[in-house]
């Protein structure tokens, strides 16, 4: 929360907006791990999303670099699938969530990835999650995904990987973080916090120059 | 009732129209005044008519006396069956007897507590139509009614506060009487027994009493079991071996809903897994398809004190299973929503399509993340719902003038691709801004208002949401995309704005809805929410919504002072709208709110049923007085505690109509902003 009000608003820091969605079969723990991303917060018994949701946050790579995500976090039954277009179009990152602790899962998240190389902007950069590392730390027979083997897959289709616990934090915000890293910082442009004293989030809609700048940096 | 589509939220002609009506539609004949039925009722009852008088307007009880007699009256054919009169709670056996011997199944009635010693009778003082059969009336010597009740004189001591009462009278529909351990839970409103150790108790207490305030009750096993009616029945284990203990645990449900397909698919259950009640699916389904293949189609049948409705929707079977009193004509409303529950996720042509190409479709895949939606309606309607008894809307109460600068605040913001904008205070209405040849229906707002207030899904997500769906009463063969965000009414000015959603535990939050025919048109629409926003903060709007909200409602005193009305339900029929008084203090526990709607319930099948044509019905149990009053403009339903007189009672109903009237555009919206 507190990096909302970033300490890098000095002049020359750099600001960049970046589009993200998140995809994944349902129930494995793609809006708990924007709800710890974005509050820090974990609810044990979470309804599914309906539709979609839209949530914002900021994060400082270092003192002076600011990256504010706009997170589309979609609902993964199959009855909202031609929406997702929609959602993963103009992307510059997403998130494929699988649960590791259910071998559909990934078979799901492999088929969005697919989809996301085939469909969505060219230099989309995706990260794979293997959420839910908290049941294995607890009952290692409830794996169901060897890690080397996720990350065996992630390295072929040229994707970020990561094992996290939306329960416990782990890896949740090393996640954000290293998308971030790999964004495209300098065309993303610079716009200086000042321009929005005090107030974390952009409350104007999306600013056509900064997500273009994201997009089209080809 | 059916949600009708027309009405919706549509325009009033307002309170001339209203005052006329009521002297029009409750005067009795001879009365030439302009003075509404209750306030001769209170004339009246300071006589103590010694004469043919009758102070209670509602009929069945006594005609159904007469038929005692040998005289028939030549009006609607009433129950023969006396013996009911002498018994002090009914058996599920005599109820399905009378059903058959009645052409009127839908209101029977049973012996009152408070029979006085002077003539029984009735008048007809809506139309003349019963004219005739007031003159028989004077001929029934009531006396074998009386000794049917050896504790009249003790009950009419007790309320001695009501001098001036003759009579009194208490109907209800024939699913209510369920019998069993429903009566203690729902005690008088079902027609108890007489002597209960809760009654004797009850007798010993003095002083102004709230309705159902008895303590006695609380101790009762099946009333703490309500407490646990909305407990999760855990799964069956792998051996096998609770299975029992579970599926007691599911017997002890008031109330359950079923959904399956045609084929006997489970579609949804609101308690206890498929494995555990597939034995359950399986004979409501041979049953319902038995009489389908006779082409004599299940509606409802009554089994171990439970009301069983069933409703077909083409491939669908929805059954409500319910101990809780409701009649058939309620419970099918509920059944209603659930299916249009369905309709909205899926809309009509792909439900049907699935179902046309494959019959055995198993529809929960489908619909899958939707069950915390139907559930939240289920349980909405097992502690009861006013807006879905009613079929009618809650508006937040704003003055005219406030709401106006809202509306007009709306329409200035409102982007091109704008169907329906809404601001929705903790479930009532605050603004709607519709183009002018679309209304919104009720069963639409009731579908959306459950999942954003009662469901958590959309709210804990703690975001903005653009959700599709389809509403079904709009149109039910297409989607619509609806923005959500939600304000918190809680916040201090200045930290307003998305941050201010932190507090998702807050019931009070204030939801902006914005609803688009274009699935592209999310980032307009939140642009228009921001400059909606800004706005409304700009021109102080928004604190009068929040204070509003923070206020609640007005208490029964605040709006009548001194009064001995508890609640009140008033529903506006031009407006599709309702109003009410808080809960507190009377019913704030989960059990009260639940005796006070099952009363409400009872009293409005009662005036709803059919060939009824009853204008006004009291109702006297010895846990409160009631009063329904129904004109062609209004409803209202009000109740207060066992020892009000119902004189008093009628004056406070006639002051809720005087302060409706005068609060009418602040408690209603009428006309809306239309562009």
């Amino acid at each position: 929360m507190s990096s909302r009000v970033s300490t890098g608003a000095r002049p020359g820091a750099r600001f960049a907006q970046f589009k993200l969605v998140l995809l994944g079969e349902s129930a494995v723990g793609k809006s708990s791990l924007v709800l710890r991303f974005v509050k820090d917060q974990f609810d044990d018994y979470r309804e599914s999303t309906i539709g979609a949701a839209f949530l914002t946050q900021t994060i400082s790579l270092d003192d002076a670099t600011t990256v504010k995500f706009e997170i589309w976090d979609t609902a993964g039954q199959e009855r909202y699938k031609s929406l997702a277009p929609m959602y993963y179009r103009n992307a510059n990152c997403a998130v494929v969530v699988y649960d590791i602790t259910q071998a559909s899962s990934l078979d799901k998240a492999k088929s969005w990835v697919k989809e996301l190389q085939r469909q969505a902007n060219e230099n989309i950069i995706i990260a794979l999650a293997g959420n839910k590392s908290d049941l294995v730390a607890e009952h290692p027979d409830k794996r169901a995904i060897t890690t080397a083997d996720a990350e065996a897959y992630a390295r072929e289709a040229g994707l970020l990987f990561f094992e996290t616990s939306a329960k416990t934090a782990e890896n949740v915000r090393e996640l954000f973080t290293a998308i971030a890293r790999k964004l495209p910082l300098e065309q993303a442009g610079n716009r200086g916090m000042r321009a929005n004293p005090r107030q974390g989030v952009d409350l104007r809609p999306e600013a056509p120059g900064t997500q273009g700048g994201g997009a089209c940096n080809c | 009732m059916g949600h009708d589509g027309e009405d919706s939220l549509a325009t009033s002609e307002g309170g001339e129209e209203l005052a006329n009506d009521r002297s029009k539609a409750t005067s009795p004949p001879r009365d030439g005044e302009d003075e509404s039925t209750i306030r001769v009722l209170k004339e009246e009852g300071a006589e103590t008519s010694s004469k043919v008088e009758s102070s209670t307007i509602s009929q069945a009880r006594f005609q159904s006396l007469e038929t005692e007699q040998e005289y028939r009256p030549p009006l609607p054919p009433r129950p023969t069956n006396v013996n009911l009169l002498r018994e002090g709670s009914y058996s599920p056996k005599s109820s399905l007897q009378r059903s058959r011997k009645t052409s009127r199944p839908q209101l029977l009635s049973t012996a009152t507590t408070a029979l006085s010693r002077t003539d029984i009778h009735t008048q007809s003082y809506q139309d003349g139509s019963r004219e005739t059969f007031d003159a028989s009336a004077q001929t029934t010597p009531p006396s074998k009614a009386t000794a049917a009740f050896g504790s009249i004189k003790r009950i009419k001591d007790l309320s001695g506060s009501e001098g001036g009462d003759s009579a009194s009278v208490k109907s209800y529909a024939p699913s209510l009487e369920t019998g069993g351990d429903v009566e203690s839970l729902l005690g008088e409103v079902l027609g108890a027994s007489q002597e209960s150790p809760a009654w004797r108790l009850h007798s010993t207490q003095n002083g102004a009493l709230n309705p159902f305030d008895s303590v006695a009750y609380e101790d009762d096993e099946a009333t703490v079991d309500f407490y646990r009616e909305f407990d999760e029945i855990g799964a069956v284990a792998a051996d096998g071996e609770n299975e029992e203990q579970l599926l007691n645990q599911w017997k002890s449900k008031r109330k359950h809903f079923l959904i399956l397909s045609s084929a006997g698919k489970p579609i949804y259950n609101r308690h206890g897994d498929d494995n555990l009640i597939s034995g359950y699916i399986g004979i409501i389904q041979t049953i319902i398809s038995f009489y389908e293949g006779a082409h004599d189609q299940l509606k409802g049948f009554t089994a171990a004190g439970a009301r069983f409705v069933v409703m077909s929707q083409g491939p669908l079977y929805l059954v409500a299973i319910s101990k809780l009193g409701e009649n058939d004509l309620q419970l099918r409303v509920q059944l209603e929503a659930l299916y249009m529950q369905i309709l909205s996720t899926l809309t009509l042509p792909n439900l049907t399509h699935m179902f046309s190409n494959r019959p055995s479709t198993d529809l929960r895949r489908p619909l899958q993340g939707t069950e915390p939606l139907l559930s939240a309606l289920a349980d909405t309607f097992t502690r009861g719902s006013p807006p879905t008894l009613l079929s009618a809307l809650e508006c937040l109460k704003v003055r005219k003038t406030h709401r106006q600068v809202i509306n007009d605040t709306l329409l200035r913001t409102r982007c091109e691709t704008l169907l329906y904008g809404l601001i929705v205070a903790s479930g009532r209405l605050v603004s709607v801004v519709r183009p002018r040849k679309h209304s919104l229906h009720p069963s639409d707002l009731q579908l959306i208002f459950n999942m954003l207030f009662e469901a958590r899904g959309v709210k804990a997500g703690g975001g903005e949401n653009w959700i599709p769906l389809c509403l079904p009463g709009f149109n039910k063969n297409g989607y619509l995309y609806m923005y959500v965000s939600f304000v918190s009414a809680y916040e201090s000015g200045g930290e307003e704005g998305r941050e201010g959603q932190n507090e998702t535990g807050k019931p009070d939050d204030i939801a902006i809805l914005l609803i688009s025919a274009n699935k592209e048109s999310f980032y307009d629409l939140r642009k228009m929410r921001d400059s909606l926003v800004e706005e409304l903060e700009a021109n102080g709007s928004m604190a009068i919504i929040k204070s509003a909200v923070r206020r609640g409602r007005p208490t029964a005193t605040d709006i009548v002072p001194g009064t001995v009305l508890r609640h009140f339900l008033y529903k506006s029929r031009a407006n599709v709208q309702f109003t009410m008084p808080s809960y507190e203090p009377s019913f704030t526990t989960l059990l009260a709110k639940r005796r006070l709607l099952s009363l409400y319930h009872a009293l409005h099948a009662s005036v709803h049923a059919k060939n009824a044509h009853l204008k006004v019905h009291h109702c006297i149990s010895r846990e409160s007085i009631s009063l329904a009053w129904v004109t062609p403009l209004f409803e209202l339903y009000c109740v207060a505690g066992p020892h009000a007189s119902r004189n008093a009672l009628a004056q406070s109903a006639n002051k809720v109509i005087q302060w409706v009237r005068r609060e009418e555009e602040r408690v209603f919206i009428i006309g809306g902003a239309v562009f």
